[in-house]
């Protein structure tokens, strides 16, 4: 019976987006208050139905139901309680829900904390967030209903694809999501802004604690993906530039440039249709990359279903949205530019070429995960696109971006002498530069990734440093919130980047066939392969690997990686062996045995400085957090 | 003309240039780093240039996989059950590789066939490239014969 509940309640939140998205719309339009109104209750209580279908959906994960189709094929009696929930969102049906769940929980956040808005504004804002959500709520109860009955009752379910039964999974699809649609909000406000025709600074100063929250999310959810597939997969790599990670880079890379725009826009004035541009895309994007993943077009660890309705659905519906969204901004995109005029060396000047390589790099990916599809449709052939491209182009578009970071908070904004930030910075350009031939000299055999690793972590450290000091030096002068957020987060960008280009070159993997007491060495550390045992675990039977590391003959760590067999599904997975530690990661995963002596391959990696990768990401998503949480942005809306 | 158009003239043209430099750079990435998905039948028709590598999808062969006891090294048959590629591969195999599975391997044309530098098995245990999928469709018309056994 709860099941059919949560389908009616799917129903009649279809029905109070309808109404969410079309009274307070075209009363915003006639400018009738009462209809206007309607906005924030039709919120909430779709909200509310939305949040009952959840729940029932996780009661029906939890009770083991399977006579609900979807947790038949996602779930089984021996799934230990905490991956039955994750489960939820382990498949299509289950994800659309949670997409739908957690835009539902972004309107209600607007409706609640937009109490200073002027109402014509909260009711577009809700009004367009209705509209997306009618469409995703209709194109689950089309195409996808996760409360679909299977008769007769099968006595057990299939089982959760074991890749997915693993805590950073269960973390990973929540806090992308709330990314992705945390996007939804910046286009709101620009769709907003674009139909009540008063495109100025306020909607920017309204909208950007949202777009930054949404953005340290993305990021946030980003790192996570990246930290999953470096730990599960067990080939040690932390980003593939699959199609699947392109999509959720794609949103990222426009919701980066979008931030920086916003900031412009909303102190200076300028940009304005540009801030407008990229809010369109980044949502446009985060749409693309729902379709990308779910339609199956792409086939990939997250491609679940490869149902042709399900295509053409989001096809059409991302045809009317980013179609339908830039006709508005044909007509009604402000044309005069009137936004304080600014000189060749300025802060707009910079933060223009920091969006315009951020703009380009987003393209180039783009170019690169649509290209395959393209030369298939049009049967040229069945191409792919391999990391090398991806890697050469990004590093050519992030090399003049990271050079230039320093210099935007140093620069004044409208009018800059170029002399004073070069004073401020270029000693400090050459301490990088010195540390980078330093390291050239001292490892001769790894060429120039460590060097420019060790260069450019340091130039944004130092550079964000001289920033922090000049801020503090000057007299009467506060440091914001958003002034920390924004060191924070470039801060994070050094050790990202030290991060990924000394993990890429000093890295060493080594595939090796190994007899029981025999020794592997590598970068220093000898492991001892012990020997294999078969154990017995909740769902699964394993080879039990055991190896210890030492180096130089005192003892690191023991490390035991397994080979799972799964019993309901009969899947083999890997769970590698890692530990961890700031400046280098151990990693051992066992492939398969080898003779009948009790060889085995395995695969042994130390990572140096691999952990800086996620945590110089959440740095920056901390950043954006802290952004966002600026005083200014609390203040009631006023014209400046 | 007056300041304005002009500096937007000039804006105009940094873009055009950027935008041109970024698109040339795009293609010339790509035509380095495209791999062609062939299958065994586009191999045996002659597809595959000798020096160039690829990507080959099909099914790994029932009972072709050979292993040399004690090593990483490992041979076996990939056939869209109408032509039949032999592969050798050396290091870690994926956690999906198992005869009857649909797999994708890089690497180029040598002696004694197909020499792979990765193999993928995909996440999915149902995916099949679909120019493999209508191969075997054919193929699943003709008379079954067993794999020959992968070349030593």
């Amino acid at each position: 019976m709860l099941p059919e509940i949560g389908q009616l309640a799917l129903i009649l939140a279809l029905l109070l987006a309808g109404l969410q998205a079309l009274l307070p719309l075209v009363g915003a339009q006639r400018g009738s208050e009462p209809w206007m109104r309607v906005a924030r209750p039709a919120a909430y209580a779709q909200a509310l139905f939305v949040a009952c279908a959840f729940a029932i959906l996780v009661r029906a994960f939890v009770t083991h139901d399977f006579s609900v189709a979807y947790v038949a094929r996602n779930s089984n009696s021996l799934l230990p309680l905490v991956y039955r929930i994750a489960a939820v969102w382990g498949a299509h049906e289950g994800s659309l829900l949670l997409w739908i769940g957690i835009l539902a929980l972004w309107t209600a956040a607007v409706a609640r904390f937009s109490r200073a808005l002027p109402l014509p504004v909260i009711a577009r804002v809700l009004g367009v967030m209705g509209l997306v959500s009618f469409g995703f709520l209709l194109f689950t109860l089309l195409t996808s209903d996760p409360f679909a009955r299977l008769l007769p009752m099968p006595s057990e379910g299939a089982d959760l694809n074991p890749l997915l039964q693993d805590p950073g999974l269960a973390m990973h699809p929540p806090i992308l999501y709330s990314g992705y649609v945390g996007t939804t909000v910046a286009f709101a406000f620009a769709i907003a802004a674009l139909l009540d025709g008063k495109v100025d600074a306020r909607w920017v100063r309204w909208s950007r604690p949202w777009t930054n929250v949404a953005w340290a999310l993305l990021t946030t959810g980003i790192a996570l993906g990246s930290w999953w597939a470096y730990y599960v997969l067990g080939w040690g790599g932390w980003w593939f530039w699959d199609p699947v990670e392109n999509a959720s880079f794609m949103p990222w890379l426009a919701g980066t440039a979008l931030i920086h725009s916003q900031a412009v826009t909303e102190k200076r004035g300028s940009f304005r249709g540009w801030t407008l541009l990229l809010a369109i895309a980044a949502f446009s994007l985060s749409l693309l990359g729902t379709f990308l993943v779910r339609s199956g077009v792409i086939t990939s660890v997250h491609a679940f279903a490869a149902d042709p309705a399900r295509g053409v659905f989001i096809l059409v519906f991302l045809g009317i949205v980013i179609g339908g969204s830039l006709l508005l901004y044909a007509l009604r995109a402000p044309r005069d530019d009137d936004g304080a005029p600014f000189a060749a060396a300025s802060r707009e000047t910079l933060i223009l070429a920091n969006n315009l390589l951020l703009t380009t790099a987003c393209a180039m990916v783009l170019a690169g995960t649509l290209f395959p599809l393209f030369a298939d449709a049009l049967k040229l052939g069945r191409y792919s696109v391999g990391p090398p491209y991806f890697s050469l182009m990004f590093g050519l578009l992030m090399a003049p971006l990271l050079l230039l970071v320093p210099f935007g908070p140093l620069t004044r904004w409208q009018r800059e002498q170029p002399s004073v930030p070069l004073k401020l910075l270029v000693p400090w350009l050459g301490v990088a530069l010195l540390g980078g031939a330093l390291a050239l000299v001292a490892l001769p055999g790894a060429w120039w990734k460590p060097a420019a690793g060790i260069t450019i972590g340091f130039w944004l450290l130092a550079g964000t440093a001289r920033f922090v000091r000049r801020r503090f030096a000057l007299a009467g002068q506060r440091f914001t919130a958003e002034m920390a957020g924004m060191s924070l987060a470039h801060t994070g960008l050094a050790v990202f980047f030290f991060g990924v280009l000394l993990t890429e070159s000093l890295g060493v993997q080594k595939d090796v066939a190994v007899m029981p007491g025999h020794s592997v060495e590598a970068a220093g550390y000898e492991f001892r392969f012990d020997g294999v045992e078969r154990i017995q675990g909740p769902n699964y039977v394993a080879d039990h690997g055991s190896i210890s590391v030492t180096r130089n003959g005192a003892h690191v760590a023991d490390l035991h990686p397994e080979k799972r067999q799964y019993l309901a599904g009969g899947q083999v997975m890997t769970n590698t062996a890692i530990d961890p530690g700031l400046r280098r990661d151990l990693y051992v995963a066992l492939g398969e045995p080898i003779d009948a002596n009790g060889g085995w391959a395995l695969r042994v990696y130390v990572k140096p400085w691999v952990r800086c990768i996620w945590l110089g990401a959440l740095m920056m998503a901390l950043g954006g957090l802290v952004t966002a949480f600026d005083r200014r942005f609390r203040r009631p809306a006023e014209a400046r | 003309m007056n300041p304005t158009r002009k500096r937007r003239l000039g804006f105009l043209l940094v873009m055009l240039l950027a935008i041109g430099i970024a698109g040339t750079l795009v293609v010339i990435a790509l035509q380095h780093n495209v791999r062609y998905l062939l299958t065994p039948t586009d191999v045996a028709a002659g597809q595959a240039r000798g020096d160039h590598p690829f990507r080959l999808g099909g099914v790994v062969c029932e009972g072709s996989i050979k292993r040399t006891q004690g090593t990483l090294d490992v041979r076996f048959v990939v056939t869209d059950r109408v032509h039949e590629v032999p592969v050798r591969y050396t290091g870690i195999l994926p956690d999906l590789f198992r005869e009857g599975q649909s797999i994708i391997a890089t690497g180029q044309l040598g002696g004694k066939g197909f020499h792979a530098d990765e193999i993928l098995a995909k996440h999915d245990e149902t995916y099949m490239p679909k120019e493999v999928a209508d191969a075997i469709a054919k193929g699943k018309a003709l008379p079954r014969k067993p794999c020959a056994p992968p070349p030593p």
